[in-house]
């Protein structure tokens, strides 16, 4: 916001220096405009998959055993038959249940808010995925081959959505998510990818303007994954 | 008596060894490992991230700093990362040539192998430089579940246990 020629209100924000740890001065979050999102269409968790390399991998669990990193939810309204479809994966808590029953500290939220699990400490207790309201976490059952570097996962591990940590931390409020930018390559762009700690940033703008529902709101847990529409 | 017997044990070892072809320290000396060659320099200036003597006795140490720094933080620089010591020390699958962690030829394994160091870094991250999963050909695909098994052996099914 600029108040004369030069001088600015507030700082733009920028990608932080890479060799700089990440701070709690952003919060990274999403909102989803589920009246742009088609009924039927799962671009998103296939934009998702790509990028993570999950989906595919898995050859011997059974199919309500693998891994969803983000799922595709249609809602209906009984009394009206107003249908909906909305996607849905971690919601990147500020109070986190999952890491609160973590034993290990393998389920941890960075200063950034970003929800992550730290394989190389996680015991595959699975204490977080009965914890979390939004059964966004998936187990590896099997021994798996062929994961991507930005996305190591294997056997005996927990994982979920990671808010594609690694575009986030190359790019900062310029990144895009795998699955936003698979939503906008369909031409949906129901997703706004930015910083919740910025009031210049277009996700607080568009909240401000319009607002957002929490899911869940009413367990107090403070969610980055904002919607509207529902 | 006991001097001749042990004295035709030792003639009997030798000519065993020759026979089995096995070399003899005395002739080839002590057999080390084949390291690959690096497919690419870290920087113009820089072979690797660290002097050779540093990266073989240090190596660890700094990959497993960096993970936490990685992990934690989001420091993402090249520097110690793993991802760099593969991108660097594994040739592409678009070089012609797939080089899996199981494999002698594989930088990692052509010494963790020879020092009868297991590693579990593979089980989980990438042992060769990979952009996209679905740019890789099936051939690499097929080889990959064959060798990952034979090094990483399933459980025993649950019949075993009972």
């Amino acid at each position: 916001m600029a108040i004369a020629p030069g001088v600015l209100l507030t700082q733009v924000a920028l990608a932080k220096p890479a060799d700089q740890p990440v701070s709690s001065a952003n919060r990274w979050g999403m909102l989803i405009d589920t009246n742009k999102c088609a009924k039927g269409c799962d671009a998103c968790v296939r934009g998702c998959e790509t990028e993570n390399g999950w989906g595919t991998n898995e050859t011997r669990s059974a199919e309500n055993q693998t891994a969803q990193w983000i799922r595709k939810v249609e809602l209906r309204d009984k009394s009206t038959g107003f249908a909906q479809s909305l996607p849905l994966m971690c919601q990147h808590c500020e109070h986190p249940p999952c890491v609160d029953v973590c034993p290990t500290g393998a389920s941890f939220k960075r200063a950034d808010g970003i929800v992550l699990v730290d394989k190389h400490i996680c015991i595959g207790c699975r204490y977080c995925m009965m914890a979390c309201p939004y059964k966004a976490r998936s187990f590896i059952h099997e021994d798996l081959q062929d994961q991507l570097p930005v996305a190591p996962r294997g056997k005996g591990t927990v994982e979920s959505c990671t808010l594609c940590v690694h575009r986030v931390d190359k790019d900062g409020d310029n990144a895009l998510p795998a699955c936003a930018e698979a939503c906008n390559s369909e031409g949906h762009e129901a997703f706004v990818f930015g910083d919740l700690n910025n009031p210049d940033s277009r996700i607080s703008q568009e909240l401000a303007k319009h607002g957002g529902t929490q899911i869940r709101a009413d367990l107090g847990l403070n969610v980055g994954i904002r919607y509207r529409g529902i | 008596m006991a001097v001749m017997v042990r004295k035709l044990r030792s003639l009997l070892l030798l000519v065993g060894m020759i026979l089995s072809g096995l070399p003899l320290t005395a002739q080839s000396g002590t057999p080390l490992p084949e390291v690959p060659e690096a497919t690419t320099r870290f920087s113009a200036t820089q072979g690797c991230v660290e002097p050779t003597a540093e990266m073989r006795k240090n190596h660890m140490k700094m990959i497993l700093h960096k993970r936490d720094q990685t992990m934690h933080e989001g420091i993402r620089t090249p520097q110690h990362s793993l991802e760099e010591c593969i991108n660097c020390h594994v040739p592409d699958d678009d070089s012609g040539k797939i080089v899996r962690i199981d494999s002698k030829e594989h930088f990692c394994n052509s010494c963790h192998s020879y020092a009868g160091v297991s590693i579990d870094c593979f089980q989980c991250h990438a042992d060769r430089p990979v952009k996209d999963i679905r740019t890789r050909s099936t051939a690499a695909a097929v080889n990959s579940s064959v060798a990952v098994r034979a090094l990483w052996p399933a459980w025993p099914s649950r019949r075993a246990y009972f």
